[in-house]
């Protein structure tokens, strides 16, 4: 990555942008994001989240940047650290902090947990916590959309791993095959659990593989959010239009360990602090001030109600029913009980 | 009344169920190509004449893919009939079974479903031991998973049309040997059965056994190509004064516990016949239900009859001591007496 560290988007022409309510709303989504992981991974060590988390931290504008382009009825596929595209993609944080407490309230009625959120009604199918598994299922999901003569499409998010496992080539194969509208979304952060790409990898470039199945391929700075947002909406744009699926690399940084307690040992600090430096938050908020569209106290503003309304959804959790010991035993078949 | 064999009897509920419901449709390898087999088995054959390769989908070799996709579709609002050459190819795509399409709406909280059919024919046909296994048991251990096995005509066209309508994942298991496939696609020392298959409208609801043949004296539980040799064994021992009830529970899950336990009640005797390996097997599940549920009601020890624990092998001389047959499940019944 060759640029500046503050930068964002360069080279973008003005109506590539998004407009000033949809700017700000991904500035939002953001905040929200971060500020959610952090609160959560609070509560956890406080122990008052079972289980464990793998938090969205640093990749946020990946989430942010593709899922600002969808509509309700499209679909996002996503992985064990699904936090953040469950929140990008319109999942009330009552509902998803519930789940987290393991409250009957929660999204998934407390049967999910972390790595399984998933809010239908806006379009999050339960996230699917076996690496590379959602690969083929998005595939499937954008046949239906496909069969019946509808232009939604299918997001599918996944790690730097995923690339390695069969089920990712199998489903990018299909999709590239059938025309399929998907957009496969690889969030490269360098690392899967601790093994760094380095190892996994022979070549520089994951999108490259997007080659081997006749599909596009893109390398984008998955800490710019607006490079996200274009790479994206041209993706989507063509798939839409029935061309077909697009593999986007968004190249970023996990600002956190892989899951609960991981000391990180794997990695040096002085490489931490240089993806610091390209945190995609305060990138974003500087390129807002620095571009005029906002002023700090407006950014402000929405920094406090995201805290309100985290803080209200954690209110509500805390003091919502744990799910009846009957309900262990129902909802296995759709039919029976 | 018509008569057909079982791969016409599943050809046509798969054309009813198409033409009925615009939301079905067929996936699998080789299954609508032109001037090929219309699957491994010719259930298929033709169909893509009436449908078009749209709705007679042939995929690459990628059973992954094809589970994975078919599950996608499923959520998306589809009724996919998925399908594999070999039973054994299950395993290639064993986690979106298991992990995916099983647990998607339990996990979920009950916000989704899988209305998913999947097709898989087993039994030993001197193919050596990658293209034999009996693996009903494997599936039935999967909470999240309805399984049928049809051994005649009738039920396999009334089982499959009520999987195709059922709002959850289906395994259907079909025998080699029973499907009376026809042309270069024919079994050497196949069973064919032909049965009469109403020209009206019926389903065979999932969860239903049948009593195949009445008897006082002792109970044999037996599916697919074993309920065939268990009637044959009821023969011989009719002939030596022992009438043997047979029962073919048709769906092994739900599976219909009150028909055997309400046999046992009578005969006080059982014996489970099966061409899966012995050891953790689904005769073992059978024999654990009744001596849970019917112990009292015994007069003998519960046999199994099931495939030694060894692979399945090649040679035809080799494969008959591996199958189980009618003089096995005589010698198994008359030590009883």
């Amino acid at each position: 990555m060759t640029q500046a560290d503050t930068s964002l988007s360069p080279g973008t022409e003005a109506a590539e942008l998004p407009d000033p309510e949809r700017l700000l709303h991904m500035y939002r989504t953001m905040v929200l994001i971060r500020r959610h992981e952090e609160r959560v991974n609070e509560l956890y060590l406080q122990g008052k989240i079972p289980s464990t988390l793998h938090l969205y931290i640093g990749q946020e504008a990946v989430a942010t940047g593709v899922c600002a382009n969808l509509r309700p009825d499209d679909t996002v596929l996503s992985t064990h650290r699904p936090h953040g595209h469950a929140l990008a993609k319109g999942m009330e944080p009552r509902k998803l902090i519930a789940e987290l407490f393991a409250r009957a309230t929660g999204c998934c009625r407390a049967k999910g947990g972390s790595m399984h959120v998933g809010d239908v009604s806006v379009g999050m199918l339960p996230a699917i916590a076996i690496v590379g598994a959602n690969v083929p299922i998005a595939a499937g999901v954008a046949l239906a959309a496909k069969m019946q003569k509808t232009d939604r499409v299918a997001v599918c998010f996944f790690g730097d791993g995923a690339a390695n496992e069969g089920a990712w080539h199998e489903g990018l194969n299909v999709a590239a095959i059938w025309d399929l509208p998907v957009i496969f979304v690889c969030e490269n952060n360098l690392y899967a659990a601790s093994t760094p790409v380095s190892l996994a990898f022979k070549i520089e470039n994951i999108a490259d593989r997007a080659a081997g199945y006749g599909m596009p391929g893109v390398v984008v700075d998955g800490n710019d959010v607006l490079a996200v947002y274009r790479a994206s909406r041209q993706a989507i744009e063509r798939a839409r239009r029935g061309g077909g699926p697009t593999l986007i690399e968004c190249k970023t940084y996990r600002l956190c360990g892989h899951s609960r307690s991981d000391p990180r040992t794997y990695r040096s600090r002085e490489e931490e602090a240089e993806w610091q430096k390209r945190d995609p938050i305060p990138r974003f908020r500087q390129w807002l001030l620095a571009e005029q569209r906002f002023t700090a106290e407006q950014l402000d503003k929405v920094d406090q109600e995201v805290e309100e309304t985290i803080e209200e959804a954690i209110a509500i959790a805390s003091s919502s029913p744990e799910p009846q010991v009957a309900e262990l035993y129902t909802g296995v078949f759709k039919d029976l009980s | 009344m018509a008569r057909m064999s079982i791969a016409e009897a599943l050809r046509q509920a798969i054309r009813e169920e198409m033409r009925r419901d615009e939301r079905v449709f067929c996936i699998g390898e080789d299954i609508g190509i032109e001037g090929g087999f219309g699957g491994a088995f010719t259930v298929t054959l033709g169909l893509s004449d009436e449908f078009g390769h749209e709705r007679i989908l042939d995929t690459p070799v990628s059973e992954t893919a094809i589970a994975g996709v078919a599950i996608g579709a499923a959520l998306a609002g589809m009724r996919p009939i998925a399908d594999v050459q070999y039973g054994d190819f299950l395993f290639c795509m064993m986690d979106q079974l298991a992990n995916q399409a099983a647990k998607l709406r339990y996990m979920s909280g009950g916000q989704v479903s899988v209305p998913l059919v999947m097709r898989a024919p087993v039994g030993a046909t001197a193919r050596g031991a990658q293209h034999a296994q009996s693996l009903e048991a494997f599936f039935c251990h999967i909470p999240g998973l309805k399984v049928v096995a049809p051994a005649t005509a009738y039920d396999a066209k009334g089982l499959l049309k009520s999987a195709v309508r059922d709002d959850n994942p289906v395994i259907v298991f079909e025998h080699k040997l029973l499907y009376g496939s026809k042309g270069p696609r024919s079994e050497r020392g196949a069973l064919s059965p032909i049965g009469e298959v109403p020209e009206e409208e019926y389903l065979v609801p999932i969860g239903q056994g049948i009593v195949r043949r009445e008897g006082k004296d002792v109970t044999i539980v037996a599916k697919l190509l074993m309920m065939y040799r268990a009637l044959a064994a009821a023969d011989i021992l009719a002939e030596q004064g022992i009438e043997a009830e047979v029962i073919d529970p048709r769906t092994l899950v739900p599976l219909d516990k009150e028909l055997i336990l309400a046999s046992v009640r009578k005969t006080g005797r059982l014996v489970i016949a099966e061409e899966d390996n012995l050891t953790g097997g689904w005769a073992a599940e059978i024999a654990a239900i009744v001596a849970d549920e019917a112990f009292i009601w015994l007069d003998a020890p519960i046999k199994r009859v099931s495939a030694p624990d060894v692979p399945p092998p090649f040679a035809p001389l080799l494969e008959r001591e591996y199958v189980p047959n009618e003089e096995k499940i005589v010698a198994a019944v008359l030590s009883l007496f």
